[in-house]
């Protein structure tokens, strides 16, 4: 009989920490399926963040560097600059990368620093309980928003992966979204290019997911994945915004 | 004969730094240590290491930690408000019990303050500076040579105690120029870096590198070990001078530049007649405690003199503990006490204390 499915290896026998519904376990397995297929994980060492994946270490089988808020592209600087043969990804949320760690995200970009960054962007702070993040949508309310975000006060959402698109070292930046088998399979296929970018030597990779945060938003999973359709695909559009074919400058 | 060079001490604590080993520096450039940076620059690629100037202290020293979960002999080097900076990423370090070195050139403060000499960092070096429960190791030398000596053991220092170790220096000892030798240390057993992340090769388990621990009791344990360690360091790592210290009526404590200045002053004053030893902690933090407090049993007065309005004298009288009246003299801002002054100081302890 075919095996036409299993667990990957790359991730360990256990069960998440994850609300039900979130989209982290989603976005865990498809980077362990990209370890998997690229036979990577005796090389690859992650960097994990602050925010609800902070125990990211605990659910892969690799080597792992637990970070500060926001430090993960430093962190994952000084690994790769010291074991340049070495596989190395940092796992961020929108809080993380987007709002503390802005200068070095961009930097890390700049360097063209040989690292895949997995950026899930839910528009909220997860793990803090729901507070407003860089990426929260206009009107879209949160514990430190309860009114909802007010462009006149905090001004509009960060679109990262477009921002970083502009910079040079960027070799591979792309959005995808979770919200659908389709829209996963294609997530799929972007995080493999990302881990081949570094693999390649080619330049510093992300990929964006657009997840999901149901607990934080107050909604049924199912609900969940139509508000991210009808709302975030709308500001942040899908797609490879950045490919080393065409050319990391 | 080992060859003599004339070395300014930046770039000598660079140098000993890569003849010690270390293969990867980050760093931000902040007056006035900008030649470490600029030396590594030049010498780490010489040697098949790496010189990379981060976007900030804050990711510079997350650098460090990155670099150093790996096992890396790694440093990096700024002055008083960049180590402010990089206060987040030092607690980490020492949390998730990383060895490396830092250096810092201190200057004055508080906020951007001046680029002058100053010791008003002393409190953030010995008492931990970051937020949590820690201790680092703190090297406080006092010419070129000395911190030459004390970068070159500073790497094993800090993979034995698997914490990081600080060379707390100042503007002066900075830019000053004195001949030098490259001695190797005393030959250390290491522990050896099963901790290490270099990717989980040939069937070994994944490591991990972290500081997190939701449950209190895990983080109560945690931290035990890394003071059982600091412990360890307390019984073997302290390192002091002592000067004229066995007949001395006056003490004077003081470290760095300004223990230089204090030798001056203790020689001017046996010239004239007065019994004034010094005490001079070489490490700061352990601090030498049970050193002051023997010289304590017989001394009628101590003087501590700093480059500060008062930080290292609360170290000084925690060692005195009541035995002996403990003075304190100091300027702040970036200026450097005088011989004269101090000496004003010793006299006027003289007539108080001594002859009474």
């Amino acid at each position: 009989m075919k095996q036409v499915y299993s667990v990957p290896k790359s991730l360990q026998p256990r069960s998440t920490h994850y609300c039900p519904g979130c989209t982290h376990g989603i976005v865990h397995k498809l980077v362990a399926e990209a370890i998997d297929d690229l036979e990577i994980r005796d090389r690859a060492i992650g960097v994990a963040p602050v925010g609800c994946a902070v125990f990211a270490y605990d659910y892969f089988d690799c080597d792992f560097q637990q970070a500060a808020h926001g430090r993960a592209p430093a962190v994952a600087t000084g690994i790769k600059r010291a074991v340049p043969d070495s596989v190395v990804f940092t796992y961020q949320g929108d809080g993380d990368l987007a709002s503390i760690g802005a200068a070095e995200i961009v930097h890390a970009a700049m360097r063209g620093e040989r690292i895949t960054v997995i950026f899930v962007n839910n528009a909220i702070y997860g793990m803090t309980g729901g507070q407003m993040a860089p990426t929260t949508l206009v009107g879209q309310k949160a514990t430190t928003a309860p009114f909802g975000r007010q462009k006149e006060h905090c001004g509009s959402p960060l679109r990262i992966s477009e921002m970083l698109a502009t910079i040079p070292g960027a070799a591979y930046i792309a959005r995808v979204a979770l919200s659908s088998p389709g829209n996963v399979a294609k997530a799929k296929t972007a995080i493999r290019k990302a881990f081949e970018t570094q693999l390649a030597g080619e330049g510093f990779a992300l990929v964006e997911c657009l997840s999901t945060c149901p607990t934080n938003w107050g909604m049924a999973p199912y609900e969940a994945m139509q508000w991210l359709e009808e709302n975030m695909i709308p500001y942040y559009p899908l797609g490879e915004f950045r490919t080393p074919e065409g050319g990391a400058e | 004969m080992v060859e003599r060079k004339l070395f300014k001490g930046n770039e000598a604590v660079a140098e000993a730094a890569v003849r010690a080993g270390c293969r990867y520096f980050f760093g931000y450039p902040i007056t006035p240590q900008n030649e470490i940076p600029e030396y590594m620059a030049r010498r780490l690629p010489e040697v098949g290491g790496l010189f990379l100037q981060a976007e900030s202290e804050v990711a510079a020293i997350n650098m460090v930690y990155g670099a150093a979960g790996t096992g890396a002999r790694v440093m990096t080097s700024s002055s008083s408000p960049g180590i402010s900076l990089k206060q987040e990423g030092i607690s980490y370090i020492a949390g998730a019990e990383l060895p490396c070195l830092i250096v810092n050139m201190v200057r004055g403060g508080p906020g951007l303050g001046g680029i002058q000499p100053a010791q008003s960092d002393y409190f953030q070096a010995v008492k931990g500076g970051g937020h949590g429960d820690y201790y680092t190791i703190v090297y406080a030398p006092a010419s070129i040579q000395e911190m030459v000596d004390l970068t070159m053991q500073a790497f094993d220092v800090a993979e034995t105690y698997r914490m990081p170790v600080m060379i707390l220096g100042d503007g002066v000892l900075g830019q000053m120029m004195e001949p030098v030798e490259f001695r190797d240390p005393v030959p250390r057993e290491l522990p050896p870096k099963d901790w290490a992340t270099t990717g989980a090769k040939d069937g070994r388990a994944p490591r991990l590198i972290n500081s997190i621990y939701l449950k209190p009791d895990e983080l109560f344990k945690h931290n035990l070990k890394i003071a059982e360690r600091f412990e360890q360091a307390k019984k073997n790592e302290v390192m002091c001078e002592k000067a004229n210290t066995d007949d001395a009526d006056i003490v004077l404590v003081a470290y760095g530049t300004t223990a230089r200045v204090c030798r001056s002053v203790m020689d001017r004053a046996r010239a004239a007649g007065l019994k004034v030893g010094l005490i001079r902690p070489i490490t700061v933090s352990p601090f030498p405690y049970d050193d002051i407090a023997e010289v304590a049993r017989t001394a009628k007065a101590f003087l501590t003199v700093e480059m500060s309005l008062g930080q290292m004298v609360e170290d000084v009288k925690v060692a005195v503990y009541g035995a002996a009246p403990v003075h304190f003299y100091g300027t702040t801002g970036g200026v450097i006490p005088t011989a004269a002054d101090i000496m004003a100081r010793v006299e006027e302890i003289a007539r108080a204390e001594v002859r009474k």
